[in-house]
């Protein structure tokens, strides 16, 4: 009985100890300056977030808005297309998939997607995308917002793909049967009968991939350029917070107040993260009773 | 367009059908385009000295040397925490399934573990700073074990409570109907029957954690030399990745490829081994 104390009490130790950790900056500054300043001068005493929130939030929603229209069809595909055979060619491709480290990602996303980037992208967006915001390429690199949510969405494909074929798997086949029988092609079954059923389910599922590419470090402070602005557009260099925190960690002990505002970044991402998730697994929940 | 609209209909259907087929073919794509990308990039440079040697001087300016501390050290630091995550999650996996089947508490511990599973690696390495800093110790294999132990507890637990929730019913009722208490049923005949996917999740979880960087970061440290203690820090694979990746010589960057190599090598072994495991012991069960 007492061991099943153990997941509550870790998430209560967790936040507790990053709360008491950054206790000292967050009396030292008001949380509108330390969210919304936009200057990180540790060494002067200024500790703005707003940079790398920014910069955070770009790489989660270029990473989860190219993750999601593929995924969403792969697992319709798989769930209500693909013959056995396929099924079980799909399943160790995306076993494999969540089984390769971020650091790995991060290879692969400095070796083929910078450079992808960098001589095709961009120069393509200079062409004929100028125009729109967001799309001005201003940097010479490939390091950029763009090959940090490439790189998301590859890594963030396996899981929201199985969340989402799991949850068409709970519809009832009598309602495919019947919507079939009345003669609707099976793209307009799926379309009018089954999304609107797992419609709140699909939601969660993009929810959880948004949230775990939120907290993605390494594969991201690889490809991203770390360069603490407010980035302009997609192919600027940006500092998500978590490649903050793992970039600084070396010195932090030096500066005052630095540990503490590097342990606030990590408690910035906790509960963005514990109010992602808690709502996302509610959801779900009640789809897998 | 109204005058048949069965055509139109049928059209849309092979187009959605198409997209579909795109779309797996783009993410099976990727995975193929990781591999090709490490393989072809990394296999010129590994050497056999790369892993059974470790960093000798000048070693992060292109000298001589390999990563045999880091591998060593990920293998060390991997095992620790996935050992240290059994001894937790197996036990809460049972009670969940045996005692806590429909209660509230149990959903309550679900949607712990959930959300624990998704609280990032930084974070948890951020705490076990904290914590660190705390008890008063150093960066050292111990702490990072520690850490590397909260990544996977959820992790393992989770695919656990799976497993048990497949479990067949009726051959529990059976053993209790013969007169057996619940926890010889949940020692003897309920673990039995899931060792396979008991095996498939402490792999699960050792994959997860030997690649995992961000927590190892804060907590494990970094050292060229072999691991010898468990109060010393420790190297590991990712970290080495990271590192020769971030030298301007070109020679060690070729060594960082060669590494990421290693790693997705170790990787796909366990994962692979999992399944061949799991397979093999699925004979002795009941279906």
């Amino acid at each position: 009985m007492v061991i099943t104390l153990l997941p509550l009490f870790l998430i209560s130790a967790v936040t507790i100890g990053l709360l008491l950790r950054s206790w000292p900056i967050l009396s030292a500054y008001s949380l509108k300056e330390l969210l919304f300043g936009s200057i990180w001068k540790p060494s002067q005493g200024l500790f703005g977030f707003w940079p790398f929130i920014v910069g955070t939030f770009w790489v989660t929603v270029v990473g989860v808005g190219l993750a999601v229209p593929p995924c969403l069809l792969v697992s319709i595909y798989l769930a209500e297309y693909a013959h056995a055979f396929t099924r079980s060619i799909a399943k160790p491709v995306l076993d494999l998939l969540a089984a390769i480290p971020p650091v790995v990602y991060g290879v692969w996303g400095l070796l083929a997607i910078v450079p992808f980037v960098e001589t095709f992208l961009a120069p393509f967006s200079k062409r004929w995308l100028a125009f729109l915001p967001f799309m001005a390429v201003n940097s010479p690199t490939g390091f950029s917002i763009l090959a940090g949510g490439i790189v998301l969405a590859v890594m963030i494909a396996p899981l929201v793909i199985s969340v989402v074929f799991e949850i068409f798997a709970t519809v009832p086949n009598d309602l495919r049967f019947a919507s079939l029988a009345i003669g609707a092609t099976r793209w307009e079954t799926i379309r009018r009968v089954v999304l609107p059923q797992v419609l709140p389910g699909i939601i969660a599922g993009i929810v959880l991939g948004a949230s775990r590419a939120f907290g993605e470090t390494i594969a991201v402070l690889m490809v991203v350029g770390n360069v603490p602005q407010v980035p302009g557009s997609l192919f600027d260099a940006a500092y998500p917070l978590p490649a903050l925190i793992a970039n600084n960690y070396g010195d932090m002990m030096s500066i005052p107040l630095y540990d503490a505002a590097l342990l606030c970044a990590a408690l910035i991402l906790l509960g963005v993260i514990l109010i992602f998730n808690i709502a996302a697994t509610l959801v779900l929940k009640r789809f897998m009773k | 367009m109204l005058k048949n609209p069965w055509k139109r209909r049928h059209i849309i259907e092979s187009l959605v059908r198409i997209v579909m087929i795109l779309s797996f073919l783009a993410v099976a794509g990727s995975l193929g385009l990781i591999l090709w990308t490490i393989i072809s990039r990394g296999l010129p440079a590994l050497t056999w000295e790369m892993v059974t040697q470790t960093p000798k001087g000048g070693f992060y300016m292109g000298k001589a040397g390999g990563v045999l501390n880091a591998i060593l050290g990920s293998l060390y630091l991997a095992s620790g925490g996935t050992l240290l995550a059994l001894l937790f999650s197996l036990p809460i996996a049972l009670y969940l399934q045996t005692y806590l089947e429909t209660s509230a508490w149990g959903r309550y511990v679900r949607l712990a573990l959930d959300v624990l599973w998704g609280i990032p690696s930084i974070v948890y390495g951020a705490f076990g700073f904290t914590l660190m800093i705390a008890l008063g110790l150093r960066a050292s294999l111990l702490a990072g074990i520690l850490v590397l132990a909260l990544v996977e507890l959820p992790i393992m637990t989770r695919a656990m409570d799976e497993v048990v929730r497949r479990m067949p019913r009726d051959l529990e009722q059976a053993a209790l109907a013969l007169g057996s208490t619940r926890l010889e049923v949940s020692l003897r005949v309920v673990t039995r029957q899931m060792l396979p996917g008991i095996v498939t999740a402490v792999l699960l979880a050792f994959g997860r954690g030997i690649g995992d960087a961000a927590s190892v970061l804060f907590t494990a440290g970094y050292t060229d030399r072999l691991p010898t203690s468990l109060l010393r820090p420790t190297a590991s694979l990712p970290l080495a990745v990271l590192f020769q990746l971030s030298t301007p010589y070109p020679e060690v960057r070729e060594r960082g490829y060669a590494s990421a190599l290693i790693l997705t090598i170790i990787v796909l072994l366990v994962s692979f081994g999992s399944r061949w495991i799991s397979a093999r012991l699925n004979k002795y069960t009941i279906r």
